[in-house]
């Protein structure tokens, strides 16, 4: 890079990227919960792809029985700790919570889900047990949160689970994908062994379709899930992608994740390209790791932003300039990128489908060392074309709504690859839905 | 404003927030604090030949988040030398001429030594004495408080014995812990007493620790009964006091989980006089009284009531016995469904602990967001959905004309009806 921004403190790393949403005291846990009214058929049960009883959860920890709590959660969803802290609650459980409809602010139940599986965590104990085995065999393809969500309840139905992901640290996006102030690898990591403890077997560093052909594991597995999320953040096909300087979302969030803080190396004034929620990651950690100035670059109106309010305001907060109407043209730089020339836009129409026109004479360049596009990722195509009868649509694998059952009704998929890229807990939740479609199809066939 | 003063059988106060005997009365230093902080009145923790304490002494019961609902004692009464409490309550008498400071006391059960007492305590110029025929720990097992409140010829016995050497007015404070406190106040009237106070504590045990299984409070891994006391016993209280102003006429200083204006107003319209408060004092300081004295002003001020005393029994008439009550009243739940936040609460609790008169009502709320509506023709008003809502107002209870007019199971009975749960099916 031309100019990188100074680095920080140890201290000021940590002060930057410490726990956006701290874990909850005792007392404070059984203060929370004792605001919630225990609503019978409750809204917020609805509202979570995982249908987690949080009602339920949130009682036991007022009866101090955490163990119980923990069980709720995580027999509903493997990852409660993660997205205890990932979830964009403020739409899911807490946009639901009753108390809203009387003015109030919501139950926290995102932190008061945390408290409890940190719990169990902390102390190591064990509220999931396998199943007797009934020695039917499932490969998982990835390690990520669909995989994870796949592999423990197929582990609890008796299943030998396999998972087989090319990274080295197991949680895919749930490692390598979320702002550090939300959680860090680590936790991620230690959250996988809630998986590992049922029995699942997971082997990193081993690429399916190379390591592994597919045909081995057909040969090997009763049935086949594929939890491979997206691959590389989209390209732009402007002038100048090449230059150093310019990155990916995902490559540069993933830094954030496995390196320490100060061996990221962040520009000065830093561009990012997109308004999505990832775009807000790579916006806020880039002002975090020292950027002085880093501007959101986004073609549409602020209206049309699609990151939810929370995270838009967590970018406004961290100070990031937000350049609406603005379309970059290409970047410049020689070798290394010297600036991102952009032009204004004007809409036609509505909402996202707006067509967006440049205006003509509105060119203007500006002047940064690191431009980051956020554009939404690509998917991994190769390795879901080799499977026969797999249907794509829209970049996205085509599965039985109900089962998670592809086109080859021996391979099942869920999360990123199948619904385009969306949350956490909606992978986990299409991983837990196929592993009900897999043990329904594998006892038709038995 | 409202006047606040009251003469309760002779003893005056500038207002009707007494102390209550116990902790925070146990010095003349705190005392004195309390007049200061607005206190009309005190009841001097109990005198008598002072006792050894254990420790812990208290427990607590909380509720959610509100601490204290219930509060539990085994202390005893004074742990001071007689004289000391004398001195001081003299001098607190000396400084504050106005304020109601009345003795508690506590002894063997002998006349003569009953006889000593009153005399060395009504030296000090005290507004008057309480008995403390209620404690229900400790004492009680060498013979004195509850083991004298539950019997009422000693009750009888020992306030004669009192009353025979007594200048002052003569309270008698009695205990709940027995089966008919009315009886106990007639007993207390029976012997001579100018009025009496209630409830002093309840029995309890108030937990035990799941761990080591010593009950709370612990004294090195044992508990005893305690006396319980704070918001939770308020209800008990309001019952007895109200029986006890039934049947007697002398009167009545109401004690029991006083902690705001409005608890101890509905203590005075069920016929107290004054009321005493302890637990919410210990929880929160003399400071409170500031609080109770305004609010009930504002209150007489907003009823115009000229005087406290106007209050006092507004409501007793209107606790009657069960035989008494309209039998053809009838009322039923209405749910406003702009209200309603959609927690279904009392869609459960009528389903599972009631009556099944309230169905899931797709889309009639806001936004049309599923709520839950009372089936009207089966509602039998119970009240137990417009208990559990969450939300002010979103559920009333609607009178409904039946046309019929009042009738009680008296009236029923005196007419040679039948129970209409026993009538037989007519055929028809």
């Amino acid at each position: 890079m031309r100019e990188t921004a100074p680095k920080l403190t140890p201290e000021q790393y940590e002060r930057n990227f410490a726990d956006i949403a701290p874990p909850l005291t005792r007392q404070q846990a059984l203060l929370e919960g004792a605001r919630c009214l225990f609503c019978y058929d409750a809204p917020c049960i609805q509202a979570c792809p995982t249908r987690i009883d949080v009602p339920s959860f949130i009682k036991k920890i007022l009866t101090g029985n955490l163990k119980g709590s923990a069980r709720v959660i995580l027999s509903a969803n493997i990852l409660g700790q993660s997205c205890g802290r990932v979830c964009p609650t403020e739409v899911l459980c807490e946009g639901a919570c009753v108390l809203n409809r009387e003015g109030e602010k919501p139950v926290e139940i995102g932190r008061l889900q945390r408290y409890a599986v940190d719990y169990v965590l902390e102390n190591n104990i064990r509220v999931l047990h396998a199943g007797a085995r009934n020695g039917k065999r499932v490969a998982c393809i990835g390690s990520g949160p669909a995989s994870l969500g796949c592999a423990s309840e197929l582990a609890q139905r008796g299943y030998e689970v396999v998972i087989y992901d090319k990274n080295e640290l197991p949680g895919g996006l749930n490692t390598y994908g979320i702002a550090a102030y939300k959680t860090r690898a680590h936790e991620s990591v230690r959250e996988v062994k809630l998986v590992e403890d049922l029995g699942v077997k997971i082997h990193q560093r081993v690429e399916v379709g190379r390591d592994i052909s597919l045909s081995e594991l057909e040969a090997k597995f009763d049935a086949i899930f594929i939890g491979i999320g997206l691959g590389e953040t989209w390209a732009l096909d402007l002038p100048g992608e090449d230059l150093r300087g310019a990155f990916g979302a995902m490559d540069f969030i993933e830094r954030t994740k496995k390196e320490p803080f100060h061996k990221v190396d962040v520009g000065k004034r830093v561009a990012v390209i997109g308004a999505g929620n990832t775009a807000v990651d790579v916006a806020t950690a880039a002002r975090r790791l020292g950027a002085e100035w880093v501007a959101m670059i986004y073609r549409r109106g602020e209206r049309e932003m699609p990151a939810f309010k929370y995270e838009r305001e967590l970018a406004q907060k961290d100070g990031v300039t937000f350049m609406w109407n603005t379309q970059p043209v290409r970047i410049v730089g020689n070798g290394v990128v010297e600036g991102l020339e952009c032009v204004r836009t004007r809409l036609h129409g509505d909402g996202r489908r707006a067509r967006v026109e440049p205006i003509p004479g509105t060119e203007f360049t500006l002047p940064v060392e690191m431009v980051v596009r956020a554009l939404g990722q690509q998917p991994v195509l190769e390795l879901l074309r080799s499977v026969s009868g797999i249907l794509i649509k829209d970049d996205c694998v085509v599965v039985d709504p109900d089962t998670g059952q592809t086109g080859n009704p021996k391979y099942f998929a869920g999360g990123d690859c199948v619904n385009g890229g969306k949350e956490v807990v909606d992978a986990v939740a299409e991983g837990m839905k196929a592993a009900r479609g897999i043990d329904a199809y594998l006892r038709r066939a038995s | 404003m409202a006047d606040l003063s009251i003469n309760l059988a002779g003893i005056r106060s500038p207002n009707p927030f007494w102390l209550a005997s116990g902790p925070p009365t146990n010095t003349g230093g705190q005392v004195m604090r309390a007049f200061e902080a607005g206190w009309g009145g005190a009841v001097w923790k109990t005198v008598g030949e002072p006792i050894i304490n254990t420790v812990s002494r208290y427990g607590g019961i909380d509720l959610g988040p509100q601490k204290l609902m219930g509060l539990n004692n085994i202390e005893l009464i004074s742990d001071r030398p007689i004289e000391t409490n004398l001195r001081e309550i003299a001098e607190v008498k000396r400084r504050f001429p106005r304020h109601a400071v009345v003795v508690s006391l506590m002894v063997e059960s002998r006349r003569e030594v009953w006889h000593d007492i009153v005399k060395r305590t009504e030296a000090t110029g005290c507004d008057g004495l309480e008995l403390n025929f209620g404690c229900p720990h400790g004492m009680s097992e060498r013979g004195m408080g509850s083991a004298v409140g539950q019997v009422p010829e000693y009750t009888t016995m020992i306030t004669e014995w009192v009353k025979e050497v007594a200048r002052t007015p003569v309270l008698i404070k009695l205990t709940p812990n027995c089966t008919d406190v009315a009886r106990m106040a007639e007993a207390a009237a029976q012997g001579g007493a100018d009025g009496i106070s209630l409830i002093n504590t309840l029995n309890s045990v108030m937990g035990v620790d799941l761990d080591t299984f010593a009950p709370r409070p612990a004294v090195r891994g044992w508990s005893s009964h305690g006396g319980y006391c704070g918001p939770a016993v308020k209800p008990i209280a309001l019952h007895m006091v109200s029986a006890c102003a039934k049947r007697v006429r002398i009167p009545i200083s109401g004690i029991g989980g006083i902690s705001t204006w409005q608890d101890a107003a509905e203590f005075l319209a069920l016929g107290a006089t004054s009321v005493q408060v302890c637990t919410a004092v210990m929880h929160y300081g003399f400071r409170i009284v500031e609080d109770m004295i305004d609010g009930l002003a504002n209150y007489l001020d907003a009823k115009g009531f000229a005087s406290v005393n106007d209050l006092r029994g507004r409501a007793l008439d209107n606790v009657r016995d069960w035989g008494e009550l309209d039998l053809n009243y009838k009322i039923i739940a209405t749910i406003d469904p702009a209200k309603c936040i959609g927690c279904h609460l009392c869609y459960v609790a009528c389903e599972d602990g009631a009556h099944q008169c309230i169905e899931e009502y797709p889309a009639g709320g806001n936004g049309g967001m599923r709520v839950p509506r009372v089936i009207e023709d089966e509602c039998v008003g119970c009240n137990l959905c417009a208990l559990v809502c969450p939300v002010e107002s979103c559920i009333t209870m609607t009178e409904v004309e039946t046309g019929k007019s009042p009738m009680s199971w008296n009236d029923l009975m005196k007419q040679g009806g039948q129970s209409p749960g026993c009538a037989l099916p007519s055929g028809d």
